[in-house]
């Protein structure tokens, strides 16, 4: 019998206060009285009172909160109780944890079967309607992994509370494997290519056409052929197992087919063709310096001679859309596993960030494309989430999984445009360290050897997360697979983290590893296996025995085991002299592990099952057996109207308006909630000076007794994309290379990743699109020298859906391109910030302005106020081989130490508008002592600069072409115009 | 003479060991990390050791409420070997996390619970030395970042009247350099009297919030960039150490 223990606040609760704010945000203000929060903890396990009361006591401390047994009455009044708990499946870490403390201070083992459930109840106090709490239930909770009940006070009393419900995953026994015939019509075979294998009895909540599937493949007919095709050479019909498998292992998310496949005249496609093409060609000028480039979960550059740096920036907008808090935790923690799955295991050292959102409602500047009300479905059951919601959620995911993993989270940004309102782009990164060498191996290196045991580590295996890789590989819309959705647990994580990289490695106990993600098991022992050392013309293989992983609960048919991505996980191939002792470090830290097969040399991936062979494929047809297709481009060029000349005497206001912007104002209210200083070392902070100005780029010392660091920074301009998606491509690496240089990295030793973000990926318009913006990464980047050391798309960001009145409504993300820098700053001591440092000290412009109002946020905003598209047809041009050159003397003048401040620029001029609203790419503003100027100047002869002012005073101003004062801004009004939009937030 | 042995205990979601060793070996001790199951499962001794020192981190991702978690583990199984370490005459230390886990096991006074905002938040603080500890010799004033969640000091008015009579409240916020200069409320977190460390067992046991090995260096300084503008200026020598340290060096000098 279950029994449930409530834990409430003996003290002031200030996480009430905050609640009770968050319910009157919901449209309730001066109705909700007060708010109590309640933490329950459901007990599934026959405990006796003695050992309930013991409970009580681990989960309650005493100085802080009073515990009470089964129907608690709260100790104040109250008109509503709410309650928010996991759905069944759903990870509930307080109530894993709250598990392992009672286990272990009781000394009382819970059996398979039991467990502690987490919910948390809300009691509240006010003039409140039955709907108005259901609303608030509403507000508060996302049905797709929370459950929520709400009772009026004599209800709960009348019931003695909210009961026992416990919520165990109760499976239906499934049937087991299942044969597929393929030998239908291409209507059919297209229907399980797009909508999934048939099922008997569905369980999620989806259109009833799409009831008896078990969800996309994202398989197009022609795969859906060579399919069938193999299996009549094989004269047998696939399993269940094998599609799935084939399904995740060609997906797009997997195999990047859009940059694979030959392109127009690009046979060898854009990746190969552009990207990698441009980083060969950079590796040939700088050997060295790129130890491991797009072949690994991370990219790899040379730190010192000890040491390697790694890199690795994912997306997860699809999971995000769905649930903001889940979608983001999973992303940041997902990608930490990139790092521990780089070679033989990075430390993951750094985390960065990049958020694309709506407009949050409420905020100045959000407009009726921001806040419009979307549904997925037409029966208008499925809402997408509010961009306040979306955008809380996955803020709140970014601080849980960094700050909870104690990696340091510095370099960020968010970016606001309402073709983001169905699909954030949330972007996440991880750098690594990693040593050259342990114990004579190299450790980025790694391959599994025949006879290897397949270990799996970390988490356990549930339905979460079934579908993830061929979910983001199709547009949002009703189909979406509700299992989709996850919560990390950054814990069990962190644990594995710590055991691996900080004692196994070193120990040489495993030859490979890499991390569970898009496709889970399938893919991670697959692409081991294909990496298995043999001499030539052999082949390496795998054979596993599903029955022998771990798993959450009971039930699971085999290929939901064989490809559900539930988080935490890394795959080992571990020799079978070794298992004993990492088995042994594994369970003293904490970590399960299990052997799950074994690697081959037999060239075939076999998988079993009940002690059925369930799965039996040519490793070659696995990875290799997808079909290309030729894809076809064709450009076209949209028109824009010009903003008009705007007065002088509106430039002041212009420029408060600027900076309050979304785009532009201050978002410390997430630079101060990710902890950037842990691991001791942080260099220039993401919030600098004495304004604390969110800064381009931060750097940080990954080897605490190193004079060297690393500096991040990012570049992205999706408003471009409406212009010219090459200067978008190339003015986000100019910024990027520009900002990390400015805050201290040496020219020679900057590296890229690039993160598309692409729509609608087959339609012609958008490849030529993605050629220019590729052909941009090219030109840009093998003018600058920063090769491309890794990178990851995501290319349907789009959605199908309706809005109130059930009209179909369709949105595509803008063609968004995030580079993320990477580069080694030689001597810390030498960085400096943003901030003007002395009054008295010369300005400095460095750089070229010209008319490139386009696409700009001037633009923007002149196209707004003017309810017209004014966007402006130039957007600034990158001149690669003058930038650079000015960049290098820049360099050589930081290291030198003329400078005291400098900022990067975002953004032969005309206008007086246009010189001070161009986003021309290329320049610099810098601040230099008085006693310094004649050396700097010597120093930058040879390119363009000015000096253009003085530090000092407490106002901004600025003198217009004819001498006249065109701006003044005191400092005070400016900041707080900077500080105003996301106050309070 | 020997140097003095610091041990920083690991696991579970702790993540500050390798700052900390560092600090300590900076200060001219050795230092540690052992995994608490190597405690549990007696492969370590406490008794080799001269310091303890429980560092920051997230362990149990503060589910069930920061620091108990781990503290119950350590009660459970550690708590004779604890109460004999601190029975003779050796130093203890905890930090943020690592101060929730010794609140919650007992070993320091008072509580900490969600600050005000109920948010986590990351800054630097100003803080004044308010009681008498080897830990803080020397020191009077020291700025230090702070960054948790729940970091709000609490306990009853005798408590908080008897920690202030026996001055053991090591810290408490103060408005000073920082505080001015970015313009920040003193106190963070809404802690009560500003506490933010509290010290027991005769000031031998320091625990609190800021993380003083966050501060080891000049470059770890929120505005150190200025700073070394003045320095260059008036010709100064660049600073080397930062604030944090000198109470690291307190701790190894009481052995020596």
């Amino acid at each position: 019998m279950p029994s449930r223990i409530d834990v409430q606040s003996s003290i002031t609760d200030a996480r009430a206060a905050v609640k009770e704010k968050q319910f009157e945000d919901l449209g309730f203000r001066g109705k909700v009285e007060r708010v109590a929060v309640v933490d329950s903890y459901v007990i599934d396990a026959p405990f006796n009172q003695r050992q309930l009361q013991r409970a009580g006591k681990l989960l309650a401390n005493p100085l802080l909160e009073t515990f009470s047994m089964n129907a608690s009455t709260p100790s104040q009044e109250f008109d509503w109780a709410i309650e928010i708990g996991a759905r069944p499946g759903v990870t509930d870490n307080m109530g894993a944890t709250a598990r392992e403390v009672i286990a272990d201070g009781i000394r009382r083992k819970f059996r398979t079967s039991e467990g502690v459930y987490y919910s948390q109840v809300f009691f509240v106090s006010g003039k409140l309607t039955r709907t108005d709490a259901e609303r608030i239930a509403e507000g508060i909770h996302n049905p797709l992994i929370q459950r929520a009940s709400v009772k009026s006070r004599s209800e709960y009393e009348h019931d003695g509370g909210f009961g026992v419900a416990v919520p165990r995953v109760k499976l239906r026994s499934h049937s087991g494997v299942r044969k597929v015939n393929l030998e239908v019509d291409d209507k059919e075979l297209d229907a399980i290519g797009k909508q999934g294998i048939e099922d008997r009895g569905g369980r999620r909540a989806c259109p009833p056409e799409l009831q008896r599937r078990r969800g996309p493949l994202a398989l197009d007919l022609d795969a859906m052929k060579a399919i069938r095709d193999h299996f009549r050479t094989l004269k047998r019909k696939p399993t269940d197992v094998e599609l799935e498998s084939l399904a995740q292992t060609w997906s797009e998310h997997c195999k990047h087919t859009i940059f694979a496949n030959p392109l127009d005249e690009i046979q060898g496609g854009l990746f190969r063709e552009y990207i990698k093409a441009a980083t060969e060609k950079i590796m040939e000028k700088n050997p060295g310096f790129c130890v491991s480039v797009f072949k690994d979960n991370s990219g790899a550059i040379a730190f010192d001679d000890e040491y390697l740096i790694t890199h690795k920036v994912e997306t997860h907008n699809s999971p995000s859309a769905l649930d903001p808090f889940g979608g983001a935790i999973t992303g940041i923690v997902g990608v930490n596993r990139d790092t521990l799955g780089f070679g033989l295991g990075a430390k993951p050292v750094i985390n960065t960030y990049g958020f694309c959102f709506a407009c949050p409602e409420n905020l100045r500047g959000a407009n009726s494309k921001d806040t419009i009300e979307l549904f997925r479905d037409k029966e208008r059951t499925q809402k997408i989430l509010s961009p306040r919601r979306i955008m809380d959620g996955v803020v709140a995911g970014v601080n849980a999984g960094g700050n909870c993993s104690g990696i340091p989270t510095p370099q960020g940004f968010a970016f606001f445009d309402p073709r983001y309102r169905a699909k954030p782009g949330v972007f996440v990164g991880t750098v690594g360290l990693i040593p050259r060498k342990r114990g004579g191996r190299l450790l980025h290196k790694k391959g599994a050897r025949p006879g290897n045991y397949i270990v799996m580590a970390g988490g356990r295996v549930g339905l979460d997360g079934i579908h993830g890789a061929t979910f983001s590989s199709v547009a949002l819309d009703a189909g979406s697979p509700a299992a989709a959705v996850q919560i990390g647990d950054p814990i069990t994580q962190k644990k594995l983290s710590d055991a691996l990289v900080k004692e196994a490695r070193d120990k040489g106990l495993y030859t490979s590893i890499t991390d569970n993600g898009a496709g889970g098991l399938s893919c991670s022992v697959a692409e081991m296996a294909k990496e298995v050392g043999l001499p030539a013309g052999r082949q390496g293989g795998c054979r596993v025995n599903l029955d022998r992983v771990p798993l959450k609960y009971p039930g699971l048919a085999p290929w939901q085991i064989w490809i559900s991505e539930s988080q935490e996980r890394m795959t080992l191939a571990v020799p079978k002299e070794k298992w004993k002792e990492l088995f042994s470090l594994c369970r003293r830290r904490g970590v399960e592990a299990a052997v799950i097969g074994e690697f081959t040399d037999s060239g075939r991936c076999v998988v079993e099952s009940g002690g059925k062979v369930v799965m039996d494929l040519a490793m070659e047809f696995l990875h290799d057996g997808w079909v290309r297709r030729e894809l076809i481009s064709r450009a076209v060029r949209v028109r824009h109207g010009e903003p008009k000349e705007m007065p002088s005497t509106a430039f002041n206001d212009t420029i408060l308006e600027l900076l309050a912007r979304p785009n532009i104002a201050s978002f410390a209210h997430i630079s101060s909630q990710y902890d950037h200083e842990v691991q001791g070392g942080s260099v220039t902070k993401p919030l600098a000076g004495r304004g604390r100005v969110n800064a381009d780029a931060t750097v940080t010392k990954p080897v605490l007794d190193s004079k060297q660091g690393v500096v991040l920074a990012q570049g992205l301009y999706p408003t471009y994309s409406d212009i010219s998606v090459y200067d978008m491509a190339a003015s986000a690496i100019d910024t990027a290379v520009r900002a990390a240089i400015a805050a201290g990295a040496h020219p020679e030793r900057i590296a890229l990743l690039d993160n598309f973000c692409w729509c609608d990926s087959y339609n012609p318009e958008r490849l030529a699109q993605l050629k220019d913006a590729v052909r941009a990464c090219y030109d840009t980047a093998v003018a600058y020298e920063t090769p491309f050391i890794s990178g990851k798309d995501t290319m349907f960001n789009d959605f199908k859906g309706f809005d109130a009145k059930g009209k179909p409504v369709a949105i595509s993300v803008p063609p968004t391109l995030l580079i993320s820098a990477i580069g080694i700053v030689p001597d810390v001591s030498k960085c400096t910030s943003l901030d003007f440092k002395m009054p008295g000290d010369a300005i400095y412009l460095l750089g070229e302005t010209h008319d490139e109002i386009g696409g700009s946020e001037y633009a923007v905003l002149q196209s707004e106020r003017a309810k017209k598209d004014c966007l402006g047809n130039r957007t600034p041009r990158v001149d690669a081989e003058r930038n650079m050159k000015l960049y290098r003397a820049l360099a050589r003048v930081l290291a030198r130490g003329l400078v005291a401040s400098l900022r990067d620029m975002p953004g032969s001029h005309t206008r007086d508008d246009f010189a001070l609203f161009s986003e021309s790419q290329g320049r610099v503003l810098v601040s230099v002592a008085p006693s310094k100027c004649k050396e700097f100047e010597a120093a930058l002869r040879g390119n363009a600069f000015a000096r253009i002012g003085t530090v000092g005073g407490n106002a901004v101003c600025i003198r217009g072409w004819d001498g006249s004062v065109a701006v003044r801004i005191g400092v005070r009004a400016a900041l707080a115009a900077y500080r105003s939009t996301f106050k309070g937030y | 003479m020997k140097k003095p042995k610091a041990i920083i205990f690991s696991g579970y979601g702790l993540n500050c060991e390798e700052e900390t060793k560092l600090a300590f070996e900076r200060a001219g001790g050795e230092a540690d990390i052992v995994h608490v199951n190597d405690l549990v499962d007696g492969l370590v001794s406490l008794r080799r050791y001269q310091i303890l020192a429980v560092p920051g981190g997230f362990s149990y991702g503060d589910d069930t409420g920061s620091g108990k978690a781990y503290a119950h583990k350590i009660k459970n199984h550690l708590a004779e070997e604890i109460e004999k370490f601190f029975a003779a005459d050796k130093l203890g230390m905890g930090i943020c996390n690592g101060f929730q886990i010794l609140t919650n096991a007992g070993l320091l006074p008072g509580a900490l619970t969600y600050n005000d905002s109920a948010r986590y938040t990351v800054r630097w603080v100003d803080l004044e030395v308010a009681g008498e500890s080897p830990w803080l010799k020397g020191i009077r004033r020291i700025t230090l970042p702070i960054a948790h969640g729940e970091g709000k000091f609490v306990g009853s008015k005798e408590l908080l009247d008897g920690l202030e009579k026996g001055k053991a409240i090591a810290f408490r916020y103060v408005k000073g350099d920082i505080c001015a200069w970015q313009e920040l409320p003193a106190n963070p977190n809404g802690s009560l009297r500003d506490i933010a460390g509290v010290l027991a067992r005769g000031g031998r046991i320091l625990g609190l919030m800021p993380h003083p090995e966050r501060a080891q260096v000049f470059t770890q300084l929120p505005h150190w960039t200025t700073l070394r503008e003045g320095c260059v200026r008036e010709g100064k020598p660049l600073p080397k150490e930062g604030p944090g340290l000198q109470i690291f060096k307190n701790a190894v000098a009481y052995f020596k």
